[in-house]
Order: C-alpha cells, then structure tokens, then sequence
C-alpha cells in the first residue's frame, strides 16, 4: 500500500508541474492587465505542434524546440498588436471575450495547417524509466519537475526585482497612472502577451513527449491551468505552482485510492471547497476596492 | 415599364421552365445521402468515410453510372453532433428526396436519426460501431462496421486460447470506450473470464499511472483498454513505465499506424482484433477479402494517403445499398430495403457479409483478424 502511494504522489506531481507551467502563464497576463487570457491554452499546443512540424521539415531536435518557442512567442505578438491592443478601451471582461474568440480562432488555424492527427515528440534524454523505489518515473518527468521549478523562480524574480517586472504589475495597477510615471502601457502589455506564450510554448514542448499534441490539446491543458492557477491564487506565481501540484496530486490520490470514474469530480470538489473558505485562492492577496 | 414586364416576365418563364426540367432531372440521378462526422471530435472517422465515397462515386459516374443513372451524393458535416445530425436527416429526407442514406459517423448520431429514418422509410445504412443500433432489429437501419460486442468477444476468445482467467479492464470516458466496457463486463462470464479491476481515465489525461499502479497490485493475467486517441498510446506507455509485464489487449479503436507511431517501443507484443484491411497484404492469397482489400487499399492510398478501416466501412455501405439498387432494378425503397436485407457473401472491406431479416449486420466474429504489433507493425496471430 506504501509504495503504491509512492506511485500516486510521484505521478500527481509530474502532472501537477505540468498544470503548474500552463498556471504561470495565465499569471502574466493577469499580472500586466488583471485579464484571463483563454488562448493560453492554445500558446501550449502552438509550441509543441510548431515543434512537430519543424522536426518533420528536417530541423535538428534543439533547433526546433528553439524554433518553437520563438513561433509561438510571436504569435502571443501578434495577438497582443493585432486582436488585444486595437480594442484598448475595453473593459476586462470584453477582453477576456476576445481572448476566448483568439483561441477558438487559433485552434481553427492549427487544424487547417496541422491536420487532425495526434503527433509525438521524441523525449529529451531517452524513455529507460527510473526506479524510486518501487515506484517509477520517466526521464521527462524530471525534465517537466526541473524547467517548472526554474520557470517559476524566474518569473517571480522578474516581477520582484526587475524594473520592467514591476511596470507591468504597475500597469495591472492602474493603467492612467502608470502611463503617467512614463511607462509604455501598451509595450508592457506586448511583452506580457510574448512572456506568457514564450512560457506556453515552453510547457507544450516538456509535455508532449509525455502526452502527445493535437490541435485541440490545449484546450483541457488551458482548463486545467488555469484550475491551477485559480486555486493558488490568481497572478501569484508561487501559487499557481501550489495550485497545479495540489491539482496534479489530488487527481491521482483520487484515483488511485478512491474511484478513477471520480477523480475529477473529487478534485474540482475540493478546489470549490478552498475558493469557498479563501476565494483569493491559497496565495491570492485579498481583493480591496479603494473607494 | 412595358420592355420591363416583359423581361421580368421571361425571366419568370425560365424559372418555370428550369423548375420543371428539375424533377426530370433529378428523377434520373440516384441520390445517395449522407451526414459525417468530417470535422469534430470524431472527423477520424468522418474524413476517411467521405473521401471514400466521393472517390467511388466520381468513379462510377465517370464510368457511365448505375444502370444508366448517375449518382448523386448530397453529403451534410454533422460534427459528430447527433442535434445537427437529426436535421440533417430531416433535410435529406424531405428536401434532397434521397434514395438511401449511407452515414453517421458516431453511434450517438445514428441512434439520434433512427426514429426519422423508421417513420419515413428510408434504407439507411449506419457506419457507426455500437451493437445498439441494429439490436434490437429495426426495419429500415442497417450497419457495416464490427460491433464492440465482437471486438471483446475476439478478444476473450484469445485469451482462452492463451489460458488467460484474470482480467484487469481500464476505460476512457468517451461513447466508445463506455460501450466497449460495458459489453467487456457483460461478456466476460461468458467466457469464463473474471474482470478484477475496472478503471477508468478522462479522454484528455496525460497520465494513467495511477490507475494502472492499482491494477499492478491486483493478480490480474491480462490488461483490456477500450478506447481511442491519445488515451491507448498513454495507457500503453505508461504499462511498460510501470514495469508490467502481463499480455496488453486493445479494442479496434486502435486500429491505425498512428497508434504504433505514437506508443512506439512500447506498443510491441499487444494484441488486438482488427479488420482484415490492416494486413491486407500480409493474407494469404487463399483469403476470399484479399483482392477486394488489396483494390481498395492502392485506389484509397494513390489518392488520400495511409488507408483506415473508417473509410472502408463507408466503402461496404455504398456498395451493399448499391448493389441492392441494382438488384430491385429501381430505387423503390421498400424493394431496396428488402434487397438490402438479403445481401448474402458480399465481400466487404469488413468481412463477409450475410445479413437477413434477423441480421442487419451480417458479419460474424470471423470478420475480425487478431493482430499483434510485432517491431512497429501489424502481424497476423492465428
């Protein structure tokens, strides 16, 4: 019973990590413009499915996860200049609308190029699983565990200490005010919109050697993400962090000890529960209205 | 004003005209209807199946058509959503006036229409896989794909073979994989089998280690996944990741190079039941499918790519309701129907065909080829 519990935690952790990378991408955002950015999902599946597709065209393995990255950063570009910015007035919610509206149109556009297939990419460092124990885990586990934990670092130390970390949170702030101490609003937003799809490309590379990709992968990877990062408490990165392991372990305790049929169910109760009794999520800072 | 009237009303003479002459027409084609899955969740199975019947029929239009007639394929894209599929089949019935309806992708639309299909009395041939939509029989539905009863009875009937006793079932939360595991369930006593675990996974999880960590600490000989997608690849991965060692089935969701591709090493040495279009060329010459497989293989493969067995049961229903139209000399759909009920030794890309008035299938387990994956392909067990 032990070890098969070894075998849970070890396995709601690698998939929590996973939940975690995609829920510091929706911190970004919401860091610079207080906006759920929906298509951050999709920013997952463009990074691995760009990934595929440059490995099929002959890249070499590093060039193309290069490549992807770089792909996947300038369209979170070009959906900041061309679907976010020419709606600058708009409230929150009509821009979290928008977001919703990019991603269904960006999963339209990977269909079309990409196809319906499921694709894989190769592991990073080979399959030979390792042994914890009795418990195993693969390579890649590592790979996913490692980049979150040094993604999340230097986000949060990007925030903290960076100048340009701290005009973004100063635009999330307020936006008048901010652009009255001289910061480029509409550039902090730029590279908010590029970080986070630079951090879901990234994601989408780790997972898919695990988990494959297709041109609706985003969509339960956005979900669960942003699940994640809800629970932590939204814009924290240390929270999302929190947020995507305790999802990733709740998951597979639920499974493996009480009904695979309920897992999802026993999760998503449990989530209710911590919004019920802290509904800044368990890193959110309070929400006050100045009056 | 005068100059005016008159051209409008010329202009309303031609519409007449071109009204009446369309019924001529239309009285000449032999409308075939259909409504795909092509885009959706399911457009694996609908993609395959329309471009498979456009190609034959462009092909046989080409040749001169049916019995003098060209054919006429109305298609609608139903998304695998059985509310657009109803319409469609509304709007095939009474507006399209189709001869037959050879369609429905998924099992959930097909149940969906049969209710309009039995009231207007139209031949209607489904594509779809569950055992439902021909059990209890129902007049006027017919279906070509094996059900996911004969798969798990294929299956079972292998493991007898290999004194397997214990089973460990693990399951998707999609249509199929539901119905694969209900009838897995049902079917076990059967054959002696007893199932010790029974779990399940979401269609988009990354990760079945869990579950599969709790089958690893059952006794069970054997582990069954029905399902399609990712969720097989990951399943299968995750098995060897966990070091079991136990034979591995699959159902014939799996049933296409893209499942090796994606669970490579890993997928070496599982079984499963598939139809005989995978091995095509590895059949003896003796096997009564081959030249009609190996046909439909290189016309399918020279035009679209990698051939799938989706497509070939669209190949099986145009030409069972083709040949039926053939033999009543007319598209009269109650002489189709009947005809279509006696269609006997029809080779198919799925079998055999024998239907009857008890049958609407026609296919017996027989139809069914248990393969193993053996270094990254498809080999024939016997």
């Amino acid at each position: 019973m032990l070890d098969q519990i070894l075998q849970f935690l070890i396995t709601g952790i690698t998939v929590g990590s996973t939940y975690a990378l995609v829920g510091l991408g929706f911190a970004i955002i919401y860091n610079a413009s207080g906006v759920v950015n929906f298509a951050q999902g999709e920013f997952v599946m463009i990074g691995a499915m760009s990934a595929v597709w440059l490995l099929a065209t002959g890249a070499p393995y590093p060039l193309a996860l290069l490549g992807a990255v770089v792909i996947t950063t300038c369209v979170g570009l070009a959906l900041d200049k061309f679907a976010i910015e020419p709606a600058r007035g708009a409230t929150v919610i009509t821009t979290i609308i928008i977001t919703i509206g990019a991603a269904i149109f960006l999963r339209g556009a990977a269909l079309l190029i990409w196809g319906k297939d499921i694709f894989a990419l190769p592991h990073f460092s080979g399959e030979q699983p390792l042994h914890v124990g009795s418990a195993t885990l693969l390579p890649q586990n590592l790979w996913v565990m490692g980049i979150t934990a040094v993604m999340v670092l230097a986000v949060r130390w990007f925030f903290d200490r960076t100048l340009m970390g701290k005009a973004i949170l100063a635009c999330a702030c307020n936006k008048s005010a901010a652009q009255l101490m001289g910061i480029n609003v509409s550039l902090m937003l730029l590279i908010s919109y590029g970080l986070s799809a630079c951090l879901g490309a990234v994601a989408g590379l780790l997972v898919a050697p695990i988990a494959f990709t297709s041109y609706d992968a985003g969509i339960m990877l956005g979900l669960k993400g942003f699940s994640a990062a809800i629970l932590g408490g939204m814009g924290s990165p240390m929270g999302a962090v929190a947020g995507g392991l305790l999802l990733g372990v709740l998951e597979s305790l639920g499974a493996g000890l009480i009904s695979s049929g309920y897992k999802d169910a026993i999760a998503f109760s449990i989530i209710l529960l911590v919004l019920v009794l802290k509904p800044s999520g368990l890193f959110g800072r309070e929400a006050a209205d100045r009056v | 004003m005068a100059k005016q009237r008159f051209v409008s009303g010329l202009a309303a003479g031609l519409v007449g005209m071109a009204l009446v002459a369309a019924p001529l027409q239309a009285a000449e084609t032999i409308k075939v209807g259909t409504f795909l899955a092509v885009t959706g969740p399911a457009s694996f199975l609908g993609d395959p199946e329309l471009k498979t019947l456009q190609m034959y029929v462009d092909e046989i239009n080409a040749e001169g058509g049916l019995m003098g007639r060209q054919i006429e394929l109305v298609h609608y894209d139903s998304g695998a959503n059985p509310k657009k599929a109803v319409d469609f089949v509304k709007r095939l019935i009474q507006r399209d006036k189709v001869d037959v309806i050879v369609g429905g992708s998924a099992s959930g639309e097909t149940m969906a229409v049969t209710p309009q299909v039995e009231k207007a009395g139209i031949p209607f041939i489904s594509l779809a896989g569950s055992i439902k939509i021909v059990q209890p029989v129902k007049k006027w539905v017919f279906k070509t794909p094996h059900t996911d009863r004969m798969a798990a009875a294929k299956i079972y009937e292998d493991m007898n073979k290999r004194g397997i006793k214990k089973v460990a079932l693990i399951s998707g939360s999609g249509g199929f994989d539901k119905s694969g595991r209900a009838q897995s369930l049902d079917l076990a006593p059967e054959y002696g089998i007893t199932i010790v675990a029974d779990e399940t996974y979401g269609s988009k999880d990354t990760d079945m280690t869990a579950q599969l960590t709790k089958i690893r600490a059952t006794d069970a000989e054997a582990i069954l996944n029905f399902g399609f997608g990712t969720g097989p690849a990951i399943v299968t991965k995750n098995i060897r990741q966990l070091g079991i060692t136990v034979p591995v089935y699959q159902s014939h969701g799996v049933a296409s190079k893209k499942y090796i591709e994606l669970a490579g090493d890993a997928a070496n040495g599982v079984r499963l039941p598939a139809s005989a279009l995978l091995v095509a060329d590895k059949l003896p010459d003796s096997d009564p499918q081959k030249a009609v497989l190996m046909v439909y293989k290189t016309k399918y493969e020279a035009k679209h790519g990698s051939v799938s067995t989706f497509g070939g049961h669209a190949y099986d229903g145009l030409f069972i309701a083709l040949e039926a139209i053939v033999r009543a000399g007319s598209t009269d759909k109650a002489k189709v129907r009947a005809e279509i009920e006696k269609t006997r030794g029809f080779i198919g890309t799925g079998g055999v065909f024998n239907m009857s008035a008890e049958d609407h299938l026609g296919l017996d387990l027989g139809a069914f080829k248990m393969l193993e994956i053996k270094n990254g392909d498809w080999t024939l067990v016997n």
